[in-house]
């Protein structure tokens, strides 16, 4: 009489874990798989849920279980239940096997650990390294020059060659920032005073988001940018079509305006923020620039981009666009952006 | 009215006395250095956000006592005129009575909670739909920052604080906290905090916008609302100590005779270990914070890497204190639902010392783990394992816990009402909590999914569905003990049910978006979230509204619910011994106890006797005799 009711629960038990497993396993969890990183999570992911649901069930049968069996029934109000206060062996065996489960699960995760911060080896396609660097909101990409072929080539999205493994030497100009790319799995901050790095290896063509996982301001969410997953040719054919001269010396008008729309939409992320028609930009967090500078001098574009608190449009707060342009952007970026803007505002 | 006499007026005036001081002192100081101009609007915030609330406290009479004392005047030590309460009006002055206090802190809590939680709903829905609709992102950032400050710092943690603060005394037999003046100036400083909190919206460029954790050096650049976070952390964080502090010189020195520590309630056990956190972690996260201030006002360096600062060590810091604090926020919830599931499975607590031992092994544990929260962050990467082990050992002590209450539950009498729903709700839920913890511990699967949604999946699971779940259990448990009437039932069940399925529905699909790739903290996401983020809007509106029928049958209830017995649950504990609501100062005579506090279905057992002398008014603490077992 009593031994039935357990067999039910156990038997309850087995076949909803068996269940949950499978649900657990089923489900499409993760971002498309882009990685060879991303893959070995995805296999601790799947060992997680085979340990977890059944001590999950567990805990819900029981609950359930006493539920249906002991709930208080007419005339029961006065009853008390079997003074029972404890049993040891039972105690040891609830404090044994999950110490055992989770320092199991744990050494299983430094394997991974391991595996996925590994330098490939000798033999493999020699690792590309690259710079990233993080900035209120934009991401900027540099390969170095003996990758890029002399000169070292800076982006603002990312292209990389399917199965060469990389490695990301990452930094910020300003706040903390994360860089993250959900189909390679792996992250990290991006912390001003130091590189941090981590290495994937790509493993599925494809486009795929980068984004900014750590809060870093008002432009936290749109600080995203794209990455490329070609083959190999397709890599060297892009890298020789780039590191042509944005604005070569002694650039006509339109030219330096050409140049200057290129900055705007990429690698400052002016477009992340504002608003502007002809660029296609559509921002929302700075001012709207098709009618914010209508009329703006020279000097004045320059200062609004150096010194944005110098003059601040109506209904904004000072502080709120970087400060560091001044810095980041070289003279003659400069001048080509003041030079599309005139362009495309008046 | 008058503004001489302590009380709300007065404190009004003292806030403006205190701002007033400020702006004299940030002047004169200027001055003094020969800086122009002479008004720096944010350094006189600054000063005045520290000096209007003491102001305030001294205005409402909070240091009255300790002034009339230092000024050789007479003091009136022991007459007890500001005990207990006579009319609702006594809820809003300086009362020493830890049960006033405790009625003040938990009544002020949930008004907090009701204010977290609409901002929640506001987050909610803005992310109803991709771009954004209501808000602009700094409003957003503003309102997720606020909405997770509010509901740590003035929901959970003083919560606890409140409800231990009422029944803690009752339960070991003792006539008052050790420092009822304090406990009084604890509560007072915590309307302060929550204040700034909320004034924060109407500071120029928004209120604190870098989420609870305030990293620096987003926090040191950002707009002046962040100040009030900085400074508003430091009276909650002052406020939980000096509770702590209470806490723990009263459960050492005033249990009653009789009470060994083997005899008490686990939820003293409980408080006992979470004081113990308080004490040692609260004041790092005041470090961080000082820190944070000393770079804003006076250009110190901590965290500006150009000037060879450290940013991550503001992470170290603050973490040495949050993580601790997430045991702050769970440790006590763990002694109510001890308490509720021996009264209402009539079960003694199954393996009660392991109960006891595994709280103070999550204290020391709690302290090994702190930089798990930062396995992206950029740290030395060696310290990762050792604190993914770490982190991963707590849950055995946390898994002795749970697997001890379902042993407790086996083959008792099971009264399914209101409270006994909440903590079984809680069994359940804080288990997903749990699990989801472990998985975060092993490194690289948190790599993957930190700063993401699986993390705001997680938080709620552990603070929802495992702190807010125990606290209604506990509010619904003492309900009739604090106010002396009886909650209804029906809408109770109502209450859990609508709560605990959209809870679900809320949050689970969180884990989801999150493997997927939605980072947490943004205002906007890309297109193929909206679907599930619709479907999380629509389940957390249902929660918005559950919680509303909860605080219309407490409301109702409180006025004109019927009248409780002393002890409708037939619990052996102390505080259902005496009348509800108790007596003025507790106990008409000392008990003294001789027994364990849960010997359901032992014949003739009891836990405690009222046949010792009558307690005199003057009530010198009671002390403890230690008693073997
Ligand atoms: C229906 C009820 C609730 C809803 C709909 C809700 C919603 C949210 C959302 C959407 C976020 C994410 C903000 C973001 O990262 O972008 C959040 C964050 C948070 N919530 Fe809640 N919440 C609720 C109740 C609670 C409760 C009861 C607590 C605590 C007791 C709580 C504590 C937190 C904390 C600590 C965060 C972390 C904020 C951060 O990322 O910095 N929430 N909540
Ligand atoms: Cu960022």
């Amino acid at each position: 009489m009593r031994g039935r009711p357990v067999l039910v629960m156990v038997i309850a038990g087995v076949v909803a874990s068996a269940i949950g497993i499978a649900l657990g396993l089923t489900i499409h969890w993760f971002p498309t798989e882009a990685s060879t990183q991303l893959g070995d999570i995805k296999t601790l992911y799947d060992v997680i849920i085979i340990v977890s649901v059944p001590v999950f069930v567990l805990v819900m049968t029981v609950v359930i279980g006493a539920v249906v069996r002991f709930r208080m029934r007419p005339g029961q109000e006065d009853q008390d239940g079997p003074p029972i206060h404890g049993n040891t062996k039972l105690e040891v065996l609830w404090t044994a096997v999950p110490a055992a489960l989770i320092l199991g699960l744990c050494a299983y995760s430094y394997v991974v650990l391991r595996d996925a911060e590994r330098a490939p080896a000798a033999t493999a396609p020699k690792e590309i390294n690259i710079a990233v660097k993080g900035q209120q909101f934009a991401w900027t990409f540099t390969y170095p020059k003996d990758v890029a072929g002399g000169k070292a080539l800076s982006t603002t999205e990312l292209v990389l060659p399917e199965g060469r493994s990389v490695k990301f030497d990452i930094n910020s100009e300003d706040v903390l920032h994360d860089f993250w790319v959900p189909e390679f799995g792996m992250k990290i901050d991006a912390v001003p005073g130091i590189t941090t790095h981590y290495r994937i290896t790509p493993n599925r063509l494809g486009t795929y988001p980068v984004v900014c996982a750590e809060l870093c301001g008002l432009g936290h969410s749109v600080m995203r940018s794209t990455v490329h997953v070609v083959t190999e040719p397709q890599f060297k054919k892009w890298l020789g079509g780039q590191n042509k001269p944005a604005a070569p010396q002694g650039a006509s008008p339109a030219q330096l305006a050409a140049a200057g729309k290129q900055i705007f939409t990429g690698a400052s992320g002016c477009s992340g923020c504002h608003t502007l028609s002809d660029a296609g930009a559509t921002g929302q967090i700075g001012p709207n620039l098709d009618q914010v500078l209508k009329g703006q001098s020279d000097a004045m574009l320059h200062q609004d981009i150096v010194d944005p608190n110098a003059a601040i449009a109506k209904g904004y707060g000072p502080n709120i666009m970087p400060q560091n342009f001044g810095q980041t952007l070289s003279e003659s970026d400069l001048n080509a952006l003041v030079a599309y803007l005139k362009e495309a505002t008046q | 009215m008058s503004l001489r006499a302590p009380g709300l007026p007065r404190a009004g005036l003292g806030a403006l006395i205190g701002v007033g001081l400020a702006y004299a002192i940030t002047v004169v100081a200027r001055a003094l250095y020969g800086w122009d101009p002479v008004v720096d609007g944010e350094a006189v915030l600054q000063v005045a956000l520290i000096g209007a609330p003491f102001g305030f406290l001294i205005g409402l009479g909070a240091f009255d006592y300790w002034f009339y004392w230092a000024a050789g005047r007479k003091t009136r030590p022991e007459d007890h005129s500001s005990h207990g309460a006579h009319s609702w009006k006594d809820y809003f002055r300086v009362n020493t009575d830890h049960k006033v206090i405790g009625i003040q802190y938990t009544v002020h809590s949930f008004f907090f909670l009701l204010v977290g939680g609409m901002f929640a709903m506001l987050v909610r829905a803005e992310l109803a739909e991709p771009g954004m609709q209501f808000v602009n992102p700094n409003a957003y950032n503003g309102l997720f920052s606020v909405h997770a400050s509010i509901l740590i710092f003035l929901f959970i943690i003083p919560v606890f604080a409140g409800l231990a603060n009422y029944v803690l005394p009752l339960m070991i037999g003792a006539p008052d906290m050790a420092f009822p003046r304090l406990n009084a100036l604890s509560f007072w400083m915590l309307p302060m905090a929550g204040i700034m909190f909320l004034l924060s919206f109407l500071a120029p460029g928004g209120s604190f916008a870098t989420g609870w954790t305030a990293y620096a050096p987003l926090s040191v650049d950002a707009p002046i609302g962040q100040v009030f976070f900085t400074i508003g952390v430091q009276f909650a964080g002052a406020s939980s100590i000096a509770t702590a502090l209470n806490f723990l010189v009263t459960i050492i020195t005033m249990r009653a005779p009789g009470m060994s520590f083997f005899r008490m309630p686990l939820l003293v056990w409980a408080n006992f270990s979470t004081s113990l956190l308080v004490v040692i972690a609260t004041p790092f996260i005041a470090a961080s914070q000082f820190m944070v201030l000393l770079d804003r006002a006076l250009g110190f360096s901590f965290f500006d890497a150009a000037k060879g600062g450290d940013v991550l060590m503001y992470q170290h810091v603050f973490w040495f204190y949050s993580h601790p604090a997430v045991y702050i926020m769970m440790l006590p919830g763990f002694g109510i639902i001890s308490e509720i599931l021996a009264v209402k499975a009539r079960k003694p607590i199954f393996g009660y010392r392991m109960m006891a031992f595994s709280l103070l092994a999550i204290v020391v544990l709690g302290f090994t783990v702190w930089a798990h929260h930062m396995f992206v962050s950029g740290m030395q990467e060696w310290i990762r394992v050792p604190m993914m082990i770490t982190t991963a050992v707590i849950a055995v002590p946390t898994g002795i816990k749970i697997f001890s209450w379902l042993a407790t539950l086996w083959r008792g009498v099971l009264h399914l009402d209101t409270p006994m729903l909440f903590a079984l709700g809680f069994l359940t839920m804080f288990t997903l909590g749990g699990i989801s913890g472990v998985s975060l511990a092993l490194i690289p699967f948190d790599i993957h999914v930190s700063d993401t949604y699986y993390i705001v999946a997680h938080i709620h699971y552990v603070l929802f569905g495992g702190s807010l779940f125990t606290i209604f259990a506990g509010v619904y448990y003492w309900f009739p003990k604090m106010t002396g009437r009886m909650f209804d039932e029906r809408l109770g069940k109502w209450h859990f049910w609508t709560t605990f399925i959209g809870f679900n529905l809320t949050f689970g699909p969180m884990h989801l978006i999150g493997i997927q790739g939605m980072p947490r903290r943004v205002a906007d996401y890309s297109q193929q979230f909206a679907t599930w983020n619709l479907f999380i809007s629509c389940a957390s509106f249902v929660v918005g509204l559950s919680t509303l029928l909860f605080v219309y049958n407490m409301v109702v209830s409180w006025r004109a619910g019927a009248r409780a017995p002393a002890n409708p649950w037939r619990a052996m504990t102390l505080e259902w011994q005496v009348s509800s609501p108790p007596p003025i100062f507790n106990f008409d005579t000392i008990p003294t106890v001789v027994g364990g506090p849960y010997e359901y279905g032992v014949p003739g057992a009891v836990h405690g006797v009222f046949k010792g002398a009558e307690v005199k008014t003057t009530a010198a603490p009671a002390g403890a005799a230690p008693a073997g077992d």
